[in-house]
């Protein structure tokens, strides 16, 4: 026990401040009032889907839960299911394997929702596009309300989008 | 060649790694490969080619190994008829390779046992095959849902829990479907496929840097390793050797990647075991690689880096300077931290036993990679065909042979201190000036060439085939994943439900490099 102790005073805080919203991520105006944010804003849960994606982007959002990103410090976690989430964290290009798989975790998760799409290929189907087997961009299978660009995108930036949807235009 | 065969008449491919192809007839494939296997060589990959446009039929290319180097066998098979003998009784890996070779190209394997769909499930119908030169997507376009058989397991109190494909953390899609006896896995079979994303279709459309790119994204947690053996495959077909400081460069690239994901790896086996503590030290530390590698490189998971002839980025005397402290620093904390893990009782009480795999279980399947090395398969591809600059460096192989949770993270402390000595010798002689690239703008026409590299998962390997005018005709990478999730299914037998996260994460295999 002695060596843990010492090693997480020795580490200290590691934490850095957390980036401010950037409404040019938003791609649908917030539908959300007021009073329903403040309540996001302390205490919202995620559930990440990976609908297609080369892993790149799960890298970065495993890293937003680092100590310098300390997501969990903002009062955001992620959850084990959709029915149990706010928002949905969508990767990929949208593979036609997980298009229905995504479709029902959006609608197995409870209004009001936010969905935010990470990384290019989420984006606009990224060096993928559109084939037989990619349906491309996060919102040709869901609606989304904010984009995160980069392949990947840095946890700082994932961190970026998150507030951005859970922030009203000021 | 240390193959011999009545009818096989080998010719040695050039390149960086040892190999050689040879054209066989359908009655020759089994016994070849029964010869490799009695020798201890192991199946590597296995894919298919639609060479019609020059009125050959199809064709099926099977990669093997064994002590000397890669042996690729291409059987010629007829348009109407593209059959071939099934070698899945030999190597039990091949049985979802020639499933999905089928789904994709339509040429099957005579007498399998197993003929159900592996890569298909409802985006493209049964009798259409993305891969081959007339697939016509628009007309091949179902929206059906997958309906795929799994095999029943029966009798009183058994239970099935299926899980997948959107899991419960932050991973890829796919399904797990459990049969249960209490606590105790009975029987676990995986079904896999969900990311598919049309890749290699995808590189048939694309020069040569825009594969490299495309190279990069197969598996986005081994960008250096697959942009490397496509770099490599790409100038065994253009006989070029890359500058002596760009092959420096790519070999540092790729251990920065392996003591990346060793260090994310370590941290989350941690976290699965209930020590968080494990989850933020090791996190801290990745954290601190990548912000180097941002700022030294320019990406943190260094995409796009290397190239086809050589290398896109260089490091600078300061830069050197930085990697050595990190090296100095990490080699510090990390044995730490491994003394913790090693005394923490709790920890060691999940790891010891958990998902083992016997070094004869793993034989027979064909385990590869780190996974493998836990379980005493010494295969390595820096040590066993040490490519330039490995064949100055001396490799140090890291194996264990219990074969279990334990093992898998005393490999990945191994390799994660033998990269660091590789880093800092690579540093010493890392000499400035040179050129990092040569210009490789386009292939030569009716080329094949083969690139291996042993990526922080296993070795990772593309095969390249370009067509009359040297433009990409046909692109395979391969994932050590393929090998690997059977063996996963063996893993967890006996085990308790709630131990498979961590088995799974021990071997942290790729979804997206299998599904492709």
């Amino acid at each position: 026990m002695y060596p843990i102790i010492k090693q997480i005073f020795k580490t200290g805080i590691k934490t850095e401040t957390a980036p401010q919203p950037d409404e040019a991520l938003r791609v649908n105006a917030q539908r959300l009032q007021q009073q329903i944010l403040d309540t996001f804003g302390r205490a919202l849960t995620i559930r990440q889907v990976d609908a297609g994606s080369c892993n790149g982007c799960e890298l970065e959002i495993h890293a937003v839960n680092n100590a310098y990103y300390n997501i969990e410090g903002l009062g955001i976690k992620f959850v084990a299911s959709p029915r149990h989430a706010d928002m949905l964290l969508v990767t990929g290009p949208v593979s036609r394997h997980m298009e229905t798989a995504l479709k029902r975790t959006y609608d197995a998760t409870p209004e009001p929702k936010l969905v935010v799409a990470i990384g290019d290929c989420a984006r606009d189907g990224g060096i993928f596009g559109e084939s037989y087997a990619c349906c491309g961009r996060v919102e040709n299978v869901i609606p989304v309300d904010v984009v995160v660009p980069g392949c990947p995108p840095a946890p700082n930036a994932i961190l970026q989008g998150i507030l951005t949807a859970i922030s009203t235009q000021k | 060649m240390s193959i011999t065969h009545p009818n096989l008449r080998l010719t040695k491919l050039a390149g960086a790694t040892p190999a050689w192809m040879g054209d066989i007839q359908a009655q020759d494939l089994q016994p070849i490969c029964q010869n490799i296997h009695d020798g201890g060589g192991r199946l590597v990959a296995l894919w298919g080619s639609d060479r019609r446009a020059t009125q050959q039929g199809f064709a099926l290319h099977t990669l093997l190994v064994n002590e000397t180097g890669l042996i690729c066998l291409n059987l010629p098979l007829e348009e109407d008829h593209p059959a071939y003998p099934d070698i899945s009784r030999i190597f039990p890996a091949a049985n979802r390779m020639q499933r999905a070779v089928y789904d994709l190209l339509g040429i099957y394997a005579h007498e399998g046992g197993d003929h159900r769909k592996w890569l298909r499930h409802g985006a493209w119908h049964g009798g259409s095959f993305p891969l081959r030169k007339d697939f016509n997507a628009a007309q091949s376009r179902t929206d059906e849902l997958d309906a795929y058989p799994f095999v029943p397991v029966e009798g009183i109190g058994v239970h099935e829990i299926p899980v997948g494909p959107v899991h419960a953390g932050i991973i890829e899609p796919g399904h797990f479907r459990f049969s249960i006896l209490g606590e105790k896995v009975l029987r676990l079979e995986e079904r896999l496929g969900y990311t598919h994303k049309g890749t290699e279709k995808l590189f048939e459309s694309m020069t040569l840097q825009q594969g490299a790119k495309l190279a990069g994204r197969v598996s986005g947690d081994s960008a250096v390793a697959y942009a490397w053996a496509y770099s490599m495959a790409a100038e065994s077909i253009a006989h070029v050797t890359p500058p002596d400081r760009a092959l420096w460069l790519r070999a540092l690239l790729l251990e920065r990647e392996r003591v990346a994901n060793h260090l994310g790896d370590l941290g989350y086996l941690g976290n699965d075991v209930a020590l968080s503590f494990g989850f933020a030290q090791f996190w801290i530390l990745k954290e601190q690689l990548l912000r180097n590698n941002a700022a030294l490189f320019g990406h943190r998971y260094l995409k796009d880096k290397i190239i086809p002839g050589g290398v896109a980025a260089d490091l600078s005397a300061e830069s050197k300077h930085v990697i050595e402290k990190e090296c100095a620093m990490l080699e510090r904390e990390v044995r730490l931290l491994r003394g913790i893990y090693d005394e923490h009782a709790g920890m060691q009480d999940r790891f010891i036993g958990a998902g083992r795999v016997e070094p004869k279980l793993a034989a027979r399947l064909g385990l590869c990679g780190l996974a493998g090395r836990a379980s005493s398969q010494a295969w390595d591809a820096r040590v066993q065909f040490p490519c330039a600059p490995y064949d100055k460096l001396d490799v140090q192989l890291a194996t264990y042979r219990n074969g279990d949770v334990a093992a898998r993270v005393i490999v990945r402390f191994d390799e994660l201190f033998e990269s660091l000595r590789l880093q800092r010798e690579i540093l010493v002689n890392l000499m400035h000036g040179d050129e990092l690239a040569l210009p490789l703008e386009k292939l030569p026409g009716n080329g094949f060439g083969i690139g291996m590299a042993e990526g922080w998962r296993g070795e990772v390997v593309v095969a390249i085939h370009t067509d009359t005018e040297g433009n990409l005709a046909r692109v395979h990478p391969h994932d050590p994943s393929w090998q690997n999730w059977p063996v996963l299914e063996h893993a967890v037998l006996g085990n308790i439900v709630p131990d498979f996260p961590l088995i799974n994460k021990s071997f942290n295999l790729s979804y997206s490099g299998h599904d492709l």
